[in-house]
């Protein structure tokens, strides 16, 4: 099944209709906090019998240490291989038999946990995940097998263009801090790897002093509670020390990797702007109009509706917590990157210089503000929505507000910021593959 | 307790109203749209998708790839909306679009707040019959296929392999061309193309429109009336009826080599039997198969005998997909562990689907499975877009709605009895391709 990408034209935009607040209903997010002390967000809904549930503890894979990169990665892909007296294959046939599901993944800053599970069987769940969280087994055969589909993951990644645009944008931009490499670590360290290494990982990371919860679904505040401090009560109080800020080394410029590709991949991006910056919203909007992956976007409009250069093009203010980039990426045939990478250099001048037109600007408030309530589709979604409001520190009335800060955006906020967000000068491309004309 | 309530926020939209999720209606407008409204009143979002009965295998010979082009073409206006216009006026209202082509359809949808539902049904009729196309638009649309083709299958030597596989399973059946089209075809594709298929193959009759989300049937029902019922049937739409397979007789085998790849492979697809209106059972007995044999990570047969006894593998998987008008395929696929050469990888995958013809499931295993599929018909219930999706799809494969209401049904029945007779009839070699992926310097050491 093929999906169309975005499309785009700016010309249409004078129907821009009054976009009235969707039909009220009520969305409840309560704070819950266990006795043990334990916050989690709540949204109840007891129209389907199952609880969807988030948890993200920050820290991540940049907690590992330089030799032992790659730890917290294959640590979190171990932590569903057995637990308590369970085997890996004794866990999967109780979490099948509960009809329960759990992911478990690591990313940069953090590593989540998503779980459903039926309200028929919530205990049962509740406790083969706790034990999962708390009482791994990290057995030597399971360690040995997920290590080399670790290792195979990263064979395949040193010959997929857009893993290795991302490992050398990475290091260009972060050096030897751990957001400058891949936190599924290399050959030589993930072969390294011992199992105190993954022990030590597990306590590091997965510690309460870095814990947020969301949950939606079939289950009462009253309920939740207790469910928390039985669920994350027994972890460690504390885990290993959150990185410290990462200095960014990027300078403008074009890197290409030579891979045998007819389609180059390209990574680009300078520095971005922090979450808690006056100027977010304003930059936020500024780049939905610039590279939001929809139709009327710029980037989509110039390099793929009017020149055909490519498939899909888009850019995203990309917050970690310990710095802040804006980034995009593209493919192109090898003999149109040239011509892609020149027309985009040109549209992040333009903005830069002249800004966002006043019906750009309220085409873009509008498509923003229209979609917002359109995510919180169903009690997966909810809850995930909800832990990531909570790990950037947004306060719990911010779906409520959120629009409103969008809409106080005015046409001479952008034009600054467009100013200070856009930097032609300072954007590096990294083009993996064979460009003609680079 | 203490301390359990610190903060409640009241938000402008959500989840709190106490209606029932997912009931469905269906109708029939006079000039032969299927409706179907599905009803979940949670949130005040709802979706349109029109989901037209043509696909890539319905394509003329020699023009692969027309079915897709145009479905990027249904974007470039009408007599009445300028180029692009249609995304531009759903983006203002907040909404997001989008569309995608099969073998079999082709699906455009948009999600909205429900009471722009009258506005997008509009604009989704008038594209109906009323599409408008400039020769540069094309021009440049063609330059985007040729780079999503680059992009999604020239760029990856798995997606290459794929290609070609299936190019080989099916010795008659249109199934064999791959739906974003030979490089050499699209090239020629022209705007005559498009709206030749279009005229013919774009008409009430010929789809089913699906309204899902916070809107009531008679309300659906009335929009639908207004804005597709005065769109005059195609008077000549042909049965689907597509060249068939022959009996094959011999096995295909495949090597594909390409400095690119990074883990060399085996994967066999079989020619397999799809849903038919009114008779899944064997479909559904081969979709348990799937799940049984390698549907798992953990639990599955191959897993259990390639990664956890033995370590012959990093990874293995089995799959099937009955929903299509014609022959499915039924796919196995395992990555030997390094130093494992395809051959070995071939051979145990053989000798562990031989000993699973032998000996059957496991009853406990079996369990599982019909627990989880009792499961999922409360967490689809989360869902109502997969919902609109399973019914637009089964519609327009030819699927009744009974089937596509009893498909969880069918799935539970399954016995042990009618998985060793889809698995005994389905695992012929003679109807398999088998592909092995491999890198220039391994080609000889895995050569037989």
């Amino acid at each position: 099944m093929i999906r169309r990408t975005a499309l785009a034209a700016l010309a249409a935009l004078t129907l821009a209709l009054a976009l009235a607040a969707p039909a009220r209903a009520e969305l409840d997010i309560q704070e819950v906090t266990s006795p043990g002390g334990i916050t989690a967000w709540l949204v109840e809904d007891h129209n389907i019998p199952f609880t969807a549930l988030e948890i993200q503890f920050r820290g991540g894979t940049s907690l590992d240490p330089a030799d032992k990169r790659g730890a917290v990665n294959l640590m979190t892909a171990l932590i569903e291989e057995g637990a308590g007296d369970l085997d890996s294959l004794g866990f999967a046939e109780a979490r099948d038999a509960l009809a329960a599901g759990f992911s478990f993944s690591s990313g940069t800053d953090s590593v989540g946990v998503s779980a459903r599970f039926l309200t028929e069987n919530r205990d049962q769940a509740i406790d083969l995940l706790r034990s999962a969280l708390v009482t791994p087994r990290f057995d030597d055969a399971a360690l040995e097998r997920v290590r080399e589909q670790v290792l195979s993951n990263l064979r395949s990644d040193a010959k997929d263009p857009d893993a290795i645009a991302g490992q050398t944008f990475n290091a260009l931009a972060f050096g030897d801090h751990p957001y400058g490499s891949s936190g599924d670590g290399t050959l030589e360290t993930v072969a390294a790897l011992t199992r105190d290494d993954i022990l030590a990982a597990h306590q590091g990371a997965l510690a309460r002093d870095r814990i947020y919860v969301a949950v939606a679904g079939d289950i009462t505040a009253a309920e939740l509670g207790p469910l928390l401090d039985r669920l994350l009560g027994d972890l460690p109080a504390t885990g290993t020390p959150l990185p410290t800020r990462a200095e960014l080394l990027l300078t403008g410029g074009v890197t290409v990797v030579d891979f045998p590709t007819p389609q180059a991949s390209v990574l680009f991006g300078h520095v971005g702007i922090a979450r808690e910056d006056p100027d977010f919203f304003a930059a936020f909007i500024l780049n939905e109009a610039m590279g939001g992956g929809r139709f009327t976007a710029r980037l989509m409009s110039e390099i793929r509706e009017k020149r055909g250069l490519t498939y899909g093009i888009g850019s995203y203010l990309y917050g970690l917590d310990q710095a802040e980039l804006y980034l995009g990426q593209f493919s192109a045939s090898s003999d149109k990157v040239a011509e892609a990478i020149a027309v985009l250099s040109a549209e992040w001048a333009r903005l830069a210089s002249d800004g966002l037109t006043a019906e750009e600007l309220a085409a873009t408030k509008t498509y923003l503000t229209g979609s917002y309530p359109l995510r919180f589709n169903g009690n997966g979604p909810i809850a995930s929505i909800l832990v990531g409001m909570q790990m950037e520190g947004l306060p719990i009335d911010y779906a409520v507000t959120r629009n409103a800060r969008i809409e106080a955006v005015t046409l001479e906020d952008t034009a600054r910021v467009a100013k200070r967000v856009f930097l032609p000068e300072a954007l590096h491309f990294v083009v993996v593959g064979e460009p003609s004309g680079l | 307790m203490t301390g359990q309530f610190a903060v409640t926020a009241a938000l402008a939209f959500g989840l709190a109203l106490p209606a029932a999720a997912e009931t469905v209606s269906t109708f029939k407008l006079e000039n032969g749209l299927d409706v179907v409204v599905i009803e979940d009143h949670r949130a005040a979002v709802a979706v349109q998708m029109i989901w037209y009965r043509v696909g890539a295998a319905d394509e003329p010979a020699g023009h692969s790839g027309i079915a897709h082009f145009l479905e990027h073409l249904m974007f470039k206006g009408t007599d009445t909306v300028g180029p692009n216009e249609f995304s531009a006026i759903v983006e203002a209202q907040g909404g997001d679009d989008n569309a995608f082509t099969s073998w079999d359809y082709t699906a455009y949808f948009q999600r909205v707040a429900a009471d722009r539902l009258d506005l997008m049904m509009g604009l989704e009729a008038d594209r109906m019959r009323n599409l408008a196309l400039l020769q540069d638009d094309v021009d440049t649309e063609r330059q985007v296929i040729l780079e999503e083709r680059g992009e999604r299958t020239d760029s990856s030597p798995g997606a290459l392999l794929s290609e070609q596989m299936r190019a080989a399973q099916y010795l008659n059946h249109p199934y064999a061309i791959p739906i974003i089209g030979w490089r050499h075809e699209m090239e020629g594709l022209s705007r005559q193309d498009a709206l030749d298929f279009y005229a013919r193959f774009y008409a009430p009759n010929n789809a089913t429109l699906i309204i899902a989300g916070d809107v009531t049937p008679d309300a659906a029902l009335a929009l639908a009336e207004k804005h597709y019922g005065g769109i005059a049937p195609s008077p000549d739409l042909a049965p689907r009826e597509r060249p068939q397979e022959p009996p094959q007789l011999a096995e295909r085998r495949m090597t594909l080599t390409d400095e690119r790849v990074s883990e060399p492979y085996v994967f066999r697809t079989y020619l397999a039997p799809e849903r038919d209106p009114g008779n899944q059972a064997e479909a559904a007995a081969l979709t348990v198969l799937a799940e049984l044999l390698g549907g798992n990570g953990q639990t599955s047969v191959l897993p259990q005998a390639l990664q956890f006894e033995s370590q012959i593998a990093v990874y293995t998987a089995a799959f099937y997909d009955g929903t299509s008008i014609d022959d499915g395929t039924f796919g196995v696929y395992v990555v030997p562990a390094p130093g494992v050469c395809l051959e070995t990888a071939e051979a145990e995958m053989d000798r562990v689907i031989a000993e699973f013809l032998v000996e059957g499931p496991d009853p406990a295993a079996l369990d599982r499975i019909r627990t989880q599929i009792r499961a999922n018909e409360i967490y689809a219930r989360d869902d109502v877009e997969s919902l609109a999706y399973d019914y637009g799809e089964g519609l327009s494969i030819g699927l009744t709605p009974a089937d596509i209401e009893g498909w969880d049904a069918a799935l539970s029945a399954v016995t042990e009895a009618d998985i060793m007779a889809a698995a005994a009839k389905v695992f012929d070699r003679k109807n398999a391709v088998t592909g092995w992926l491999t890198r220039p310097d391994t080609a000889t050491e895995v050569a037989e």
